[in-house]
């Protein structure tokens, strides 16, 4: 009897979880759909749910209009090249932290905290004159490096979390084994702490992909990532949504893929390690 | 260990992040600063000098001020208060023993991912818009008038777009904090003869307390920057209906060129951000230390 009651409130919890996840999900799965639908199903008076007449001409208008492959390039660049950037100049910071800590370290680590907490607006003024004066307006370098200076806290405390958990005593251990030290960073440090890194590479990929403050205020249409290029289609013309929904699915499906095989790094990255 | 050696080289190490970190907080911070006291335009270039307390006077006392600092508040309130309590709820429903728990995690944090501009259109035309957006349909199915969301209720479309984007990561951090309570815990509680109220209020909301602060905390250092949504749905409007500091500073700065009043309004913006960013650091330090 106790048995089939639990099964029955399993049954229940499953189907009220499902509904509300699947709530949630409809926006995004409701783009998916459209982007496949012609524009005139689109927004027909009776909606669809799964397109009537499949098609992909949507993706070639949004291309032809808005030119996807220009902006996704760009975001490749702006969010990758910013996080090697930033990992090059973290790591050895990150390091030093972990294994060689001072009096100092925690309020080093506090203070690289604090600088997130700067609102972009308090210093966007600023930066727009610099840029335009340093001629730095819509070029993807110069967004590349105020994205590797909005991430680098979060990658040296994610990095830092992460060197923390490498044991000490493995370090002592080789060296008592006779380990050069060329060999004991390439044959045991390395080897720990290359899955941090990568976590620390995935999440802030996706932080920068997303990035829509500076990418929208400082370009124009030279440099401007997909963040840019789906406010182009901020005012409607004409036929349009099965072409937005396109737009839309274009520029989160890389992210969205790769947010999935991230998630449990992302809890733990965005909470800078205080919840794990 | 520490030897004068390694010490040297962990200084080494550490110094460009030091530096740039230091460079990108003073020197765009100080001009800001410098900008707020000074009549400066891009449109006017006849206007220099010292201004004195003129720009915070002019942006303080204008009515769209008020109105922005009004609706920053309501928007980080707004989607806190959903987020954290549908946040808590939905992580005590994942947390039960359902099928699919991966994949429900999975499609949970989807709208996470999702980049503001995008999430902010989506909603705007595939939803909102009142001739073919899905909620238009929706009224009409059951005969009633369909709604222009953006202009009839311009601040809660907002609210509900953000808090589409910021459940999922409220529900995650909740959610991982919740399964890393003790099964020995929750039985012992059980076995006690608590029931399933008191065990959420003695036992699970106590446990969750920190994750709930950090997620708050977060959360509304994010939200008080929300720009995108705005500027890509109502572009602040209809008149100042739907600005917050975030877009007024944009607004005033960029759009219309005023760069010293921009900067007052920036100003503003970093002291609103610092006294809830005072509180952040408390709450992460002590985690430090643990």
């Amino acid at each position: 009897m106790a048995r089939a009651a639990s099964i029955q409130t399993r049954i229940g919890f499953t189907a009220l979880a499902w509904a509300i996840a699947l709530l949630l999900f409809a926006p995004i799965l409701w783009t998916i759909l459209t982007a496949f639908k012609t524009e005139a199903e689109a927004i027909a008076t009776s909606p669809t749910f799964l397109p009537r007449e499949f098609t992909l001409e949507n993706f070639g208008a949004v291309q032809d209009r808005s030119d996807y492959f220009k902006h996704a390039f760009n975001s490749i660049i702006f969010s990758v090249g910013s996080t090697l950037l930033g990992l090059v100049i973290g790591v050895p910071a990150a390091w030093a932290m972990a294994f060689a800590p001072t009096k100092r370290t925690k309020d080093v680590l506090m203070w690289m905290l604090s600088t997130k907490m700067m609102p972009a607006v308090g210093v966007l003024i600023p930066i727009y004159l610099i840029f335009r004066d340093l001629r730095l307006l819509d070029t993807l370098h110069g967004l590349t490096l105020i994205m590797t200076l909005i991430n680098l806290p979060i990658i040296i405390w994610m990095l830092y979390t992460y060197f923390k958990e490498i044991p000490v005593d493995i370090l002592e251990a080789a060296r008592m084994d006779g380990a050069e030290l060329y060999n004991e960073i390439v044959h045991v440090l390395v080897p720990m702490a290359v899955p941090g890194i990568a976590s620390t590479l995935l999440l802030n990929v996706i932080l920068a992909w997303n990035e829509a403050f500076w990418t929208i205020t400082l370009t124009s249409g030279k440099a401007g990532t997909l963040t840019a290029f789906i406010s182009s289609f901020s005012s409607p013309q004409g036929l349009f949504l099965a072409k937005l929904s396109a737009a839309s699915l274009l520029a989160i499906a890389p992210i969205l893929l790769m947010g999935w095989f991230s998630q449990k790094q992302l809890v733990r990255g965005l909470t800078f390690g205080a919840v794990k | 260990m520490a030897t004068a050696q390694t010490r040297t080289l962990s200084r080494i190490m550490m110094a460009p992040a030091v530096i740039v970190l230091l460079i990108w907080m003073i020197v765009p911070l100080v001009m800001t600063l410098w900008f707020s006291f000074q009549n400066y335009s891009l449109i006017n270039p006849m206007m220099t000098g010292f201004a004195g307390w003129a720009n915070y006077v002019y942006v303080i006392g204008d009515p769209s001020f008020i109105q922005s600092l009004v609706n920053t508040l309501i928007l980080v309130g707004g989607v806190l208060l959903i987020t954290i309590i549908g946040g808590t709820l939905l992580a005590l429903l994942l947390d039960q023993p359902i099928w699919g728990q991966g994949i429900l995690r999975i499609i949970v944090i989807s709208p996470f991912f999702v980049m503001p501009p995008v999430a902010a259109l989506i909603w705007k035309n595939g939803f909102m818009h009142p001739g073919y957006g899905m909620l238009a349909h929706l009224w009409k199915f059951f005969g009633l008038q369909p709604i222009d969301w953006f202009n009839q209720y311009p601040m809660f479309s907002v609210i509900v777009i953000v808090a589409w984007q910021w459940l999922p990561f409220a529900t995650l951090i909740l959610l991982t904090a919740l399964q890393s309570l003790s099964e020995e815990q929750r039985e012992a509680a059980e076995m006690d003869g608590a029931n399933a109220i008191n065990r959420f209020y003695h036992i699970i909301l106590p446990h969750m307390a920190r994750a709930i602060t950090i997620v708050i905390l977060i959360q509304t250092i994010f939200l008080l920057g929300i720009f995108a949504e705005i500027r890509v749905t109502t572009g602040g409007g209809p008149g100042y209906a739907s600005t917050n500091i975030a877009f007024l500073v944009f607004r005033t700065g960029i759009l219309s060129n005023d760069i010293g009043a921009g900067s007052a309004g920036g100003v503003v913006a970093v002291v609103i951000a610092n006294i809830v960013a005072i509180f952040l650091m408390r709450a992460v330090g002590k985690n430090l230390d643990a």
